[in-house]
């Protein structure tokens, strides 16, 4: 149960899938891990694959947030693909839904 | 009047349980699934609040109180952490003193987002207590 995310890179792109319950619980590590493969590798772009979420609160958009912002200083992007409508309702309340283009699947998103 | 009430661990696994516990408890109002997903998240908040901020991490005690008066399901969230001095700059958008980056300080905006009425009641080093309601089946 501890590990809870999925990391796939690509090139300059990190594939993040986000787990079934995202939370707090679940996010805590999300932030160390990610600083350690950004600093191991250039990454300029930032895929999350919501394909398996099926809950999310404010830890989640605390998440986005912060590798939204750390993209946006290295002139990076992120896109996000996958998502069901609970999560889209929590996204477009969280401020965050015009942030990131939504795409229906990991490809588009990665071409995005 | 149904009621029931629990007492959790602060550990950030009870997050879940705790979400999950008071949907099944609130199934039996017949709840869509929207309705069942934003109570869900606020509960989430409530309790993710009373154990990072309340207890700031350490050990101690949340209780749930969940009450359904009719069409209308209350949920109460009680810590006995250190309180909150400015409740109403708690409050504000964006505000968090969370350090680890891992919240986004919308935490209450989420529960008023998501619940009919919100109320928060604290006093440093008393604990707080989050009172929230949301009428089901409109």
């Amino acid at each position: 149960m501890q590990q809870s995310f999925m990391y796939e890179a690509k090139g300059q792109i990190l594939i993040i899938h986000l787990p079934k319950e995202l939370d707090h619980h679940n996010c805590r590590n999300l932030k160390y891990e990610t600083d350690l493969l950004f600093s191991e590798n250039y990454i300029n772009h930032v895929v999350f694959d919501f394909s398996r979420t099926e809950f999310m609160d404010s830890s989640g958009i605390g998440i986005l947030l912060n590798r939204y912002k750390q993209m946006a200083r290295s002139g990076g992007k992120v896109t996000l693909y996958g998502a069901s409508a609970q999560v889209e309702r929590i996204l477009t309340i969280g401020g965050v839904h015009r942030l990131m283009k939504h795409f229906d699947s990991k490809e588009a998103a990665m071409l995005g | 009047m149904e009621r029931f009430q629990m007492k959790i661990e602060s550990l950030s696994r009870n997050e879940e349980f705790a979400r999950v516990v008071v949907a099944v408890f609130m199934s039996r109002m017949d709840p869509t699934l929207e309705e069942l997903d934003d109570v869900k998240t606020a509960v989430s908040e409530a309790v993710t609040n009373a154990e990072i901020h309340g207890y700031q991490g350490k050990e101690g005690t949340i209780d749930l109180d969940v009450r359904i008066e009719e069409n209308v399901l209350t949920v109460i969230v009680k810590d006995n952490g250190v309180g909150i001095r400015d409740v109403r700059r708690a409050m504000e958008p964006m505000y968090s003193t969370d350090p680890s980056g891992t919240r986004s300080g919308m935490g209450f905006s989420f529960m008023e987002a998501f619940m009919d009425e919100v109320h928060v009641e604290s006093e440093p080093g008393r604990g707080t207590t989050v009172t929230m309601s949301r009428k089901i089946g409109r």
